[in-house]
């Protein structure tokens, strides 16, 4: 299990390091979110920009910049060969999928630690709610959960671009939606209290798709 | 070198009735095939013939659709894992990081790999492969043939008993090919089993002391005795009707 960790962490820190010489994924995700929040905040009137919108607007931005990210994971790992580098490693195919997963979740929460007070003063929210940084890590984690899992299912299809979407975003609905209605309340000043149920969404979302995924992936990576 | 399974058995290889069909298509149909230990084998035939097929069934990265198929001592339906510990791979892509250096391509790889003192291990592997002044260095500054000696130090890292080269020289000019052969056989030199894929006769013939021509996925030709290559060219030509 120890062994099995310090893998998974290597494995993390092989992308991070990556990332840190040619900032492919994090650049183009933050840009592209970025971008869909200074158009809508552009698009809506003040009176229009109540925490209902506000929060919709927030996971469109989070959710299609994520697909991008999710799309450059495993396309990374085709070049050169080196998914395959990956699978001759003499580890269970979990430990890639974790591993992946891992710097998946770690670009997104970088991604969302910059685009959230941005999104804030954009938006003009009264508030920024520190339920908010709960749901960012549950919603993300759910979503490099499933993400990962199709990201790795689409590299080997030609038109992956189209296919990751519309096979991930299905999947992905219940804790993108439990997303949204969560961040709504956060964003209107609701209490804990009203969140919970949607954070127990997400939870169980987080839980369910952590153990599901690393046991389908061994059928995803091989031929 | 990497404990292996069963050595005492003779075998480092042993495939039997292997089938492997990508939907109608067969690209292997019912291979037999045995590897003694620190045997050099060399697999011929025509695109299409199977070879790669059947390199990246012995390394694990794709699944047979039948048949059964041991690496190492290990079966692959259940031990997959282990075999990998068994097995080093060098293709003609590197399966390396382009943007990280040599360096930290084989401490990666190391620690994937649970290599022993890897710190000392590479500094040996890279002084092995002539790689040692150009180690921090990004691999996409590399030239395509130290690139492909940095794929073989990534490949030997763990100190493999048994060596799969799927057409490791695609790509290189002669002189950069010649050197990675040598630099592949003083690694090996008897003790490691070798099993190559390659579209050059005269390589397989000087590298390894067996030869097998795969047509159709099928093993069309098996020799185990030393083989001129005018000789070698005929029976190429036919058992694949391709010439060379």
């Amino acid at each position: 299990m120890k062994e099995s960790a310090g893998k998974v962490l290597a494995l993390t820190w092989k992308d991070i390091l990556s990332e840190m010489r040619t900032k492919e994924i994090i650049t183009s995700i933050a840009a592209f979110a970025l971008l869909v929040i200074v158009v809508v905040s552009l698009a809506l009137d003040p009176s229009e920009r109540t925490s209902a919108v506000a929060a919709g607007v927030l996971w469109i931005a989070f959710t299609f910049a994520g697909v991008l990210g999710l799309g450059r994971s495993f396309v990374m790992e085709k070049d050169k060969g080196c998914l395959q580098g990956l699978m001759l490693c003499p580890v269970d195919r979990a430990v890639i999928y974790f591993g992946k997963m891992l710097s998946t979740v770690i670009f997104m929460l970088v991604v969302e630690a910059i685009i959230l007070p941005v999104f804030v003063i954009l938006l003009d929210q009264p508030r920024f709610p520190p339920q908010l940084v709960l749901i960012a890590v549950l919603a993300t984690v759910g979503f490099a959960a499933v993400g990962t899992l199709f990201s790795a299912l689409s590299v080997n299809t030609k038109a992956r671009e189209v296919m990751l979407p519309l096979l991930f975003l299905p999947v992905a609905s219940p804790v993108i939606i439990a997303a949204i209605e969560a961040s709504s309340l956060a964003l209107a000043g609701e209490p804990w209290s009203e969140i919970v149920s949607w954070l127990g969404v997400m939870v169980a979302f987080d839980v369910i798709f952590l153990a599901v995924s690393p046991l389908v992936f061994e059928f995803v990576l091989e031929e | 070198m990497a404990d292996s399974g069963q050595q005492a058995d003779g075998c480092a290889i042993e495939v039997e009735r292997l089938v492997k069909s990508y939907g109608d298509f067969n690209a292997l149909r019912g291979v037999d095939l045995k590897v003694k230990w620190g045997e050099g084998l060399a697999i011929f035939g025509p695109n299409g013939a199977g070879k790669t097929t059947l390199i990246k069934i012995l390394s694990t990265i794709a699944k047979a659709s039948s048949g059964r198929v041991s690496v190492g001592g290990f079966d692959l339906r259940g031990d997959s894992v282990k075999a990998r510990r068994q097995i080093g791979v060098v293709t003609h892509q590197t399966l390396l990081y382009d943007e990280l250096s040599t360096y930290e391509n084989l401490r990666f790889y190391g620690k994937m790999y649970d290599v022993p003192h890897l710190a000392d291990r590479i500094r040996e592997l890279l002084a092995q492969v002539d790689l040692e002044s150009r180690r921090d260095d990004p691999v996409r500054t590399l030239s395509r043939g130290m690139q492909q000696r940095a794929a073989i130090a990534r490949a030997l890292l763990h100190d493999p008993p048994i060596l799969l080269l799927d057409e490791p020289g695609t790509g290189l000019d002669q002189r950069a090919n010649e050197m990675l052969i040598n630099i592949v056989s003083s690694m090996c030199n008897g003790r490691r089993t070798v099993v190559m894929t390659t579209h050059s006769l005269e390589q397989g013939l000087a590298f390894c002391s067996r030869v097998l021509i795969l047509a159709r996925g099928n093993v069309a030709y098996e020799e185990s005795g030393k083989l001129d290559i005018s000789t070698l060219r005929e029976v190429y030509h036919r058992h694949t009707g391709a010439g060379y």
